[in-house]
């Protein structure tokens, strides 16, 4: 592991991090909790793994992303502003009437999103229609998606899982963002969905188990994944919900809530 | 008379659009063979995916084909299409205005035997609610041809609803579908029907036996359900004074609706609506079914001398 690359990329977790905390705060809305859980895993792909270029959207050959838990959207943003497909200052009008920036993403109002979504379950299905276009067309473009372990209650997430180790989509890697908790409670309490490694091991993929915020075990995994032919790959991230902020680490409460000013404050020095 | 299913319509036309559209691609759930779509997988079996029984992400599927400039054709019978997957069909296809056409069969009580869990009556409702889709019910087998090709030019989301059972050719080929424009089949100034699918030669056959009886009526085929004519329609309002809809489909949310929508709106004269009457179906032949329900030469005669006689009252 290339420990100048690693600091760098922690670096610029801590910045979207930030913006997460403060357009969230700005918004007096939103799912600070989620969005900070995969800060670390979207940050590796946007300044890392990804092949893309924020001055051509569409281009055609790009790697693409799909954010199937879009309440995270604030990551997702955070992190187009900082890889610059929008100006980082329009971070503040999220969830604003009029604002490119929904609640959940909208793939026609901003530049960078892949995807609509926001309605659980429903994201990896389309990252499916992505990675057998690409198969279709022979193209090398890969493609990526971000599931929560919550989500995986969705029954459509199973379909999505059959149908994309059915056709051996080796051009497509999911993160699970396994963060333990959802907005009724722990997900073991609301509804387990555990064991996760074995039902996508069933389901035919290749799956990997990792620390969702130690760099270096996520770009590992990334690398595995590329190299993992016939199958899609899992990377089953074991998260802390709400990471970087020490009043909203691991608690139920902060999935949906926005902080306050003075909250912001605190959350902002921290991650300093 | 000849008769098509549009079902076989529809996967004939599949296989002349695969053939000069190289972007095309067809999806089924475990159903190619009833949908018709098998024919375009023994052409194309490269361009040709099975999602299994699974229709949520058959349309999740579809949606990330057309996000990577395919133009996917979904099938499934319009039950499951419609209903099973609707909220897939809503936040995956329609919100983002992606280019997916959903072709779904074996709509309406004409799916037969198969009984009342089989018979699709609310998505003419269902899909014409969906801001950014298009609905499409075709009349005959020609018309659905026409209107494969119609939709795959189009950009932007189509529900193209087909049928089960043969429906007589009404159409030669000289016909040209154009998306949001109904089609006067036949002219008259006392009554106008406004009929959808399977009922449009239905409405030709009642028409012809009304001119026996002296009612000169008139035959509007509306086989873009939205965007919906309403030219159309005003002008068949304005020209014949009382209107009577027809449709394969709850009489709640679909044709009738939206064209007394549209006359309540504009031309206020009498609609009677002849449509399933708001209950579910059951195990019969498409004919006994459609005598059952209503649907039938004669309950539009009966119903088109309702609708000139409340003119006047």
């Amino acid at each position: 592991m290339n420990e100048e690359l690693k600091q760098q990329l922690e670096a610029k977790a801590r910045e979207i991090r930030k913006s997460i905390v403060r357009m969230t705060g700005a918004a007096g809305s939103g799912h600070p909790g989620g969005s900070l859980s995969a800060a670390d895993i979207v940050t590796a792909l946007y300044f890392h793994e990804m092949n893309i270029n924020p001055q051509e959207p569409d281009w055609a050959d790009r790697d693409r992303f799909v954010l199937s838990k879009g309440h995270a959207a604030p990551v997702l943003y955070a992190a187009l502003a900082e890889r610059g497909y929008f100006p980082k200052e329009e971070l503040l009008t999220l969830r604003k009437m009029g604002s490119r920036l929904q609640g959940h993403p909208d793939l026609n109002a901003l530049p960078g999103v892949e995807m609509s979504t926001g309605s659980l379950g429903q994201g990896l299905a389309v990252a499916n229609g992505m990675a057998l276009a690409g198969k279709l067309d022979q193209k090398d473009y890969r493609v990526y998606a971000l599931l929560g372990d919550g989500e995986c209650q969705e029954g459509m997430v199973w379909e999505a899982a059959m149908a994309a180790a059915h056709y051996r989509l080796d051009n497509l890697t999911a993160f699970l963002d396994d963060n333990g908790l959802q907005i009724d409670g722990p997900v073991e309490e609301v509804m387990s969905t555990k064991p996760l490694i074995d039902k996508w091991k069933a389901f035919g993929w290749h799956v990997l188990s990792i620390d969702g915020h130690d760099m270096g075990q996520i770009l590992s995994a990334l690398a595995e994944a590329k190299n993992t032919k016939g199958r899609p790959t899992m990377i089953i991230a074991k998260t802390i919900k709400g990471k970087g902020v020490s009043f909203m680490e691991d608690q139920v409460g902060w999935h949906g809530v926005a902080p306050k000013p003075e909250q912001v404050t605190q959350a902002l020095a921290e991650l300093e | 008379m000849t008769k098509i299913a549009t079902r076989d319509a529809y996967g004939n036309a599949l296989v002349k659009l695969g053939e000069v559209n190289q972007d095309v691609v067809v999806l089924d759930a475990d159903l190619a063979g009833s949908t018709k779509t098998a024919k375009f997988r023994e052409k194309y079996p490269e361009r040709f995916f099975n999602m299994g029984i699974a229709e949520q992400n058959l349309i999740g599927t579809a949606a990330g084909f057309a996000l990577s400039g395919k133009i996917p054709f979904a099938s499934s019978f319009a039950i499951f299409a419609t209903g099973r997957a609707f909220e897939q069909v809503r936040n995956s296809v329609a919100y983002p205005n992606l280019n997916v056409k959903i072709a779904a069969t074996h709509a309406g009580l004409t799916v037969g035997e198969d009984g009342a869990s089989h018979q699709a009556l609310e998505d003419i409702a269902i899909m014409r609610a969906i801001p950014n889709m298009t609905v499409i019910v075709p009349a005959d087998g020609v018309e659905t041809e026409q209107a494969v090709f119609a939709a795959a030019k189009h950009q932007g989301p189509v529900y193209l609803r087909l049928g089960r059972p043969g429906v007589p050719v009404i159409y030669g080929e000289d016909y040209r579908f154009e998306i949001g424009k109904a089609n006067l089949l036949r002219t008259g100034t006392q009554v106008g029907f406004v009929a959808t699918g399977i009922m449009v030669s239905i409405a030709l056959e009642a028409a012809e036996a009304l001119k026996a009886e002296g009612i000169d009526a008139a035959v509007l085929n509306m086989s873009t359900i939205k965007p919906l004519d309403q030219e159309a329609i005003i002008q068949l309002a304005k020209t014949t004074g009382a209107l009577v809809t027809a449709e394969e489909h709850n009489i709640l949310g679909g044709l009738g609706s939206a064209v007394a929508e549209v006359v309540g709106e504009h031309c206020p004269v009498p609609v009677l609506r002849v449509g399933v009457k708001d209950v579910f179906g059951q195990s019969g032949t498409p004919a006994e079914l459609l005598a059952e329900y209503g649907l039938t030469k004669e309950n539009l005669m009966e119903k088109a001398k309702q609708a000139i006689a409340k003119k006047t009252c």
